[in-house]
């Protein structure tokens, strides 16, 4: 079976790849573009570090499939930062040590990101009940919705 | 194994009908992907239906809705019209996985994948939606309880998909409600679910009811029984522990280490009780 031609947008760059029917969003960002900054954790739609938007929506990239992305936006980790300059709710991470071992925290800032567009004065109980889908084994949380209310309060000021 | 993205229904269904070996729709994919990933689901063919419009669109009608069946979730959640008349529906809806699972999954795929404890299922039968069914031998519609026949198992036939939802125009002074018993707030599976759905008359009686329950039973369960005891009554406490005794009646439940047989029987009618609680609240414009 020949592979399937796919052209999309991903962090505002057109981009053409090739891939299996079977493989994911993910196994082509990682695998085919080179784009590691997304993460896998479980594979199967339970731990949010594969976070990425498709069309402005939150989706945990495990779960989609590459062919799925022709003629779609997507957007990862690697377009949050504007060249050296970090994005706020990424200056805000490293601020609160919001991460530990850093392997949820592509996720976490690209889910963090979508709910401050949709909302941008979450209460600490929407932030926790927003990035449910995102586990952290090593910080306890409390760091990350900290930096998240905090990068909310900054990007609100401007 | 072959993708399509067909434009039209004529389309997807021809595709199904003409598979050779394993064909499977492709809508979320939050169940499917999971399958194929642990080698449970070998399709030949998978059909995404998302390029299909009647499929993905919300639409009003005659105070009525229509539901594309591979809408996702977030977008439900956040349509403002059908989220105001139907909260009970969108309780169901926000209980689906995470914020990521419900940018994917539809109410199609949650129906059809036949999981005894979707979400979406007993609030949608409350509701008294229809489902509209395209096959091979044309149009038809059924009711939500009559799809699932048990655990992963469907009433459609070869070929059909469920191409959208509709839900009624709602009388005035109507509520609608969807509770589960999870162990944990998020991310969890139903222990028991129940959904209730009822109007008022202008004096503040019952006029008519509808209950249903998931994960007692191999299917989500329409229980005629304990609407009957609202209905007419002035949902009052009597009224409410009828209702509750005939949910707890109607349960035929698994026993596993998620809970206990007796705990889901005890459980459902202290879920549909609360449910019936919230759902007259609202029928009384109380959020």
């Amino acid at each position: 079976m020949a592979k399937q031609h796919v052209a999309a947008t991903i962090n505002g760059d057109a981009v053409e790849f090739l891939c299996e029917t079977h493989q994911t969003l993910l196994d082509v960002l990682r695998d085919e573009l080179g784009l590691t900054g997304t993460k896998e954790g479980c594979g199967t739609g339970d731990c949010g570090a594969c976070s990425v938007t498709i069309d402005g929506r939150l989706v945990c990239s495990c779960l989609v499939l590459g062919v799925e992305a022709k003629g779609k936006s997507i957007q990862t980790i690697e377009g949050m930062a504007a060249g050296a300059e970090l994005h706020p709710l990424q200056r805000k991470f490293l601020e609160h040590a919001g991460l530990q071992c850093g392997i949820c925290t592509p996720g976490i800032l690209i889910a963090a990101r979508s709910l401050l567009e949709r909302n941008p004065d979450p209460t600490e109980e929407e932030i926790r009940l927003w990035l449910a889908g995102n586990l952290c084994r090593c910080t306890g949380y409390n760091k990350i919705v900290d930096a998240v209310l905090d990068a909310a309060r900054e990007m609100r000021r401007k | 194994m072959r993708y399509e993205a067909p434009r039209t229904l004529k389309a997807a269904l021809a595709l199904l009908s003409g598979a050779n070996g394993h064909a499977r729709i492709l809508a979320g994919g939050t169940d499917l992907l999971i399958g194929m990933r642990a080698g449970h689901v070998i399709p030949e063919l998978l059909v995404d239906v998302k390029g299909i419009p009647e499929m993905t669109s919300i639409v009003a009608k005659n105070g009525g809705f229509r539901l594309g069946a591979a809408v996702s979730c977030m977008e439900l959640i956040e349509h403002k019209a059908f989220a105001k008349a139907w909260p009970g529906v969108i309780d169901g809806i926000k209980l689906i996985g995470s914020i990521q699972v419900k940018g994917r999954a539809t109410l199609g795929g949650n129906l059809c994948n036949a999981s005894p404890a979707a979400d979406s299922v007993p609030a949608m039968i409350a509701a008294e939606a229809l489902v509209s069914i395209a096959g091979p031998n044309g149009k038809r519609e059924a009711r939500v309880e009559d799809i699932a026949i048990g655990p992963g198992k469907t009433s459609l036939a070869k070929g059909e998909i469920i191409t959208s939802f509709l839900l009624p125009r709602r009388l005035p002074h109507s509520g609608g409600a969807y509770l589960r018993f999870t162990p944990r707030t998020e991310m969890d599976i139903a222990v028991v679910g129940a959904g209730v759905n009822l109007t008022l008359d202008k004096s503040g009686r019952c006029l008519q009811a509808r209950v249903s329950l998931g994960a007692v039973a191999d299917r989500a369960l329409l229980v005629p029984e304990a609407a009957a005891a609202l209905i007419g009554s002035r949902v009052d406490a009597a009224a409410l522990e009828n209702l509750a005794a005939a949910a707890s009646a109607a349960c035929r439940p698994i026993d596993d280490k998620r809970g206990t047989k007796e705990f889901r029987i005890k459980v459902a009618g202290v879920m549909a009780r609360r449910a019936a609680e919230i759902a007259l609240a609202r029928a009384r414009g109380k959020n």
